[in-house]
């Protein structure tokens, strides 16, 4: 009988803001600054999916090199010397949300983004006030898409494709500041691949995607999420087993999302267990 | 097919320039109209299956789009099923190129040049009297239409246009006349274009396998070459640390040369497209390569053809494949060309890890320059140290350097390193008019001034000097240009180019352009110089590759020295 033996990934030393912490070789810049407390900002990173190297927030500096380096992909060898905090880094990462804030609208960011913008004292209108240039896609009862809101993160079109779903519905199409995420000559998404997994709006960091209950919500001024509780449970419908976390507002279920750190489905789920809550609320 | 497509079907023309291209389907599976009764019992799928023809996603693409004219939902949905390729993806691919037109377009279509050096000359006039007898740019007129193109790397010649022509051979013209554009606009016949007699031996490729690869990688280094493209990077260190790679590897001669101001590629594979393929085939013997490709820009269909001509003239005995690209300057970026010939967007990849790692298809690649490798052949034959003896102690050899705008006899000129760009100006006849500003490098590269015009252009005295080698490109303006609208221009061609998958570099360059059009406009205030500043740092510091680290150079120096918004 043949024994297979994980290797425990080899630890190599670094110096991160002029502290030595040890890391395993392969490893992100990333995932040892996470190790050990120290703060670095993200926008199209997830942990559940590949690096993009877009949104360049992640910056830090490593001696040696040229320009900065995204922390989120770039591997660990050993004996690098990291600066995750400087002026060049900070002028950098406040430039960036600011091109960010002229050109999308983040009035839905997460959490995350609006703190950093804080920390960093953004001038959202530094580069002229965002203008809205776009409908928003209502094209069915399930989703909308607002891609006013959209930074290009690609998170949607990973998740869509070879990373959770492998539906390929959507790809980023056009170049330069015509790029913009879309189905193939911009059909419907009921025309489209699309299986209404809803796994992009799982992991669209600006509300660009979003339930269609919530956006009526929203437009009709009743979404409240101080109001809202969350209810875990695992979804019913098949034995895989995914977590649910139900948001609930007024006895309503009016959001389904499922945690990230859950190792069954990573936060990825399917109609069924996305949408498929209907049920719960039918009067009859 | 696995993917979903809507029903758009092909024309049967659509369909026969796909199948022109991949051959006849031969099962449902795989776009065939018909099912065959094998189709009942297979199914063909998994991942290699799925995946192993996306390389051939543009070449389908161009070959619609040189058939037809563009590329129609139901083409796309039949290349999609074909390769097979997923039509949102596919999508996705030919909206990256200027030269796939995914909406309907008439079929001849004339792409003329408004870059840096053909707005400030005789094209300008070209255009304005295209404008008046053909009509505006994207108006379609009968069966024509023109719209505006980036550098066609013809700036000798003071005026390009690239016609593309439905079920015909593409052609550049250069210098363009309008009558001479209208005329092929309106169906004119061109007159098929001669093949030249080319040489039928390639003795230093003889040699270099008589000498064995070791020898050659070492013949290469000694002769301390650096690349020719822009990085100036060893070329003999690239070839080592692949021929040390296990396994698959490749080769690539980079011909998507689409610099503006650079044209030295083209004069090469003009006038000796065998030590082009010779070149590319001695490096491929030396590193071990599994095979080569020539990735040429899709305007170069001339220099395309002589290329494939030389491989047709002399048997190399090594595969090599060209691939042309769209119209997308980020593919001459070495990791985006990989992509490009991936069959996907031609976006840049984060690096590490390099191309000698992991390059085509993941796997250790050697990526040089058309100039570069037309230069293996003569150290081969001569020996590295000959070549060695040319030059400076960091830049070896001869090089092209590319003279043009406003000087006496624009051109390509072949010198030795550590010339001067006086001595290059004078070379080229000497500016015409008064001297009002150079630019060296291309449109990365920068503007120069006193003392820099006696530099020697070696890659480590420029370097000091803190000014542009680049590509070789020298670009001469005298006082009658505008250099507020070339300035413009450098801004506009870099928010065009951006790939958009960086923020700051899809965003910068796009702000660039805002900014110095408030500048140039009188409409700019304090902030807006602090702003370019700040967004030229940050383009340089954190995007993803070297198109938007370099995006702000040009314009950064011009401002510098004084040449935007000087008539106020």
């Amino acid at each position: 009988m043949i024994e297979t033996v994980v290797p425990s990934p080899k630890l190599v030393s670094i110096d991160i803001n002029g502290q030595s912490v040890l890391a395993p070789v392969g490893s992100t810049i990333l995932d040892a600054c996470r190790k050990n407390n120290i703060d670095v900002p993200t926008m199209c990173f997830l942990e559940t999916l590949s690096p993009f190297d877009a949104c360049r927030l992640c910056v830090v500096e490593v001696a040696g090199s040229r320009t900065l380096v995204p922390s989120c992909s770039r591997e660990i060898e050993g004996g690098e010397e990291i600066i995750t905090e400087s002026e060049r880094i900070t002028n950098t990462r406040r430039t960036l949300y600011e091109m960010y804030a002229s050109t999308v609208d983040l009035s839905l960011a997460d959490v995350d983004t609006v703190r950093w913008m804080d920390h960093y004292n953004v001038d959202p209108e530094r580069f002229g006030a965002f203008e809205a240039k776009r409908d928003v896609k209502v094209q069915d009862d399930l989703y909308i898409r607002d891609y006013d809101k959209c930074v290009l993160c690609y998170r949607c079109v990973a998740a869509c494709g070879t990373e959770a779903q492998n539906t390929f519905a959507i790809d980023i199409v056009g170049r330069g500041m015509s790029s913009e995420i879309s189905t193939e000559y911009d059909i419907t998404l009921p025309d489209s691949a699309c299986v209404y997994c809803g796994n992009c709006i799982g992991v669209c960091p600006t509300g660009a995607l979003m339930f269609k209950s919530e956006y009526d919500m929203r437009e009709a001024g009743t979404w409240d999420e101080d109001r809202q509780t969350i209810t875990t449970t695992i979804c019913s419908f098949c034995g895989v087993g995914c977590s649910l976390d139900l948001h609930v507002q007024d006895n309503r279920v009016v959001k389904v999302t499922s945690p990230l750190d859950h190792d069954v489905a990573n936060g990825h789920l399917c109609i069924k267990g996305r949408f498929g809550y209907a049920y719960l609320q039918e009067e009859e | 097919m696995d993917y979903r497509t809507t029903s758009d079907a092909p024309t049967s023309q659509e369909r026969a320039a796909v199948d022109s291209l991949l051959g006849e389907p031969d099962s449902k599976w795989s776009g065939a109209t018909d099912r065959s009764a094998a189709d009942d019992h297979v199914a063909y799928g998994g991942f290699h299956g799925a995946a192993a023809n996306r390389h051939l996603l543009l070449p389908a693409l161009h070959a619609v789009q040189d058939a037809i004219g563009w590329v129609s939902h139901g083409a796309l949905n039949y290349i999609s099923s074909r390769l097979p390729v997923p039509p949102a993806e596919a999508y996705a691919v030919a909206t990256f190129y200027d030269l796939i037109e995914t909406d309907p377009m008439p079929p001849r279509v004339a792409r003329v040049c408004n870059d840096i050096v053909c707005s400030s000359g005789a094209g300008a006039l070209l255009i304005d009297d295209l404008e008046s007898t053909i009509g505006p740019a994207g108006t379609p007129n009968g069966d024509g239409m023109w719209v505006t193109s980036p550098c066609l790397g013809h700036c000798e010649k003071g005026s390009a246009a690239f016609i593309q022509r439905a079920g015909e051979e593409a052609i550049t013209i250069a210098p363009a006349t309008v009558s001479a554009v209208a005329d092929i606009l309106d169906g004119a016949e061109i007159d098929s274009i001669a093949h030249p007699v080319l040489p039928q031996s390639v003795p230093n490729w003889t040699k270099a396998r008589e000498m064995g690869p070791e020898a050659v990688i070492d013949e290469v280094k000694a002769s301390g070459i650096r690349g020719r493209g822009g990085a100036a990077f060893p070329a003999g260190v690239k070839w080592e640390a692949v021929a040390q790679a296990a396994g698959d590897k490749y080769v690539v001669c980079n011909a998507d040369e689409s610099e503006p101001g650079t044209f030295k590629d083209r004069h090469v594979i003009d006038t000796n497209p065998i030590a082009v393929v010779e070149g590319l085939a001695i490096c491929g013997y030396a590193v071990g390569a599994t095979k080569g490709y020539i990735y040429i820009r899709g305007e170069y269909r001339e220099q395309e053809r002589a290329l494939d001509d030389a491989l047709a003239a002399v048997d190399l005995e090594f595969d090599i494949e060209i691939r042309r690209g769209a119209g997308a300057y980020i593919c001459g970026e070495e990791t985006a060309l990989f992509n490009s010939i991936e069959g996907f967007r031609g976006q840049p990849r984060q690096k590490p890890p390099y191309p000698t790692e992991a390059g085509i298809f993941g796997r250790p690649t050697v990526v040089n320059n058309v100039e570069t490798l037309a230069a293996i052949g003569g150290i081969i034959r001569d020996g590295g140290d000959a070549f060695a003896q040319l030059g400076s102690a960091e830049s070896t050899g001869l090089k092209l350097f590319c003279v043009s705008g406003d000087v006496a006899s624009p051109g390509t000129f072949q010198v030795e390193f550590g010339v001067t760009a006086r001595e290059l100006i004078s070379l080229a006849g000497g500016v015409v008019g008064d001297l009002t500003a150079v630019l060296t490098g291309g449109a990365a590269g920068s503007f120069i001034e006193e003392p820099h015009f006696d530099v020697p252009m070696t890659f480590e005295d420029t370097r000091d000097a803190g000014i542009s080698l680049g590509s070789g490109a020298i670009m001469v303006f005298n006082a009658n240009v505008d250099m507020d609208a070339v300035s413009r221009r450098i801004a506009e061609f870099f928010a065009h180019e951006s790939c958009g998958l960086c923020v700051p570099c899809r965003v910068g360059t796009a702000q660039q352009l805002e900014i110095v059009d408030r500048i140039v406009s009188g409409a700019d205030s304090a902030k807006d110089r602090h702003d370019l500043d700040n967004v030229g740092w940050v383009m340089r510091d954190a995007s993803i590759c070297g198109l938007g680290q370099t995006a702000g150079n040009a314009i950064e120096s011009a401002i510098r020295i004084g040449l935007v918004g000087r008539d106020r």
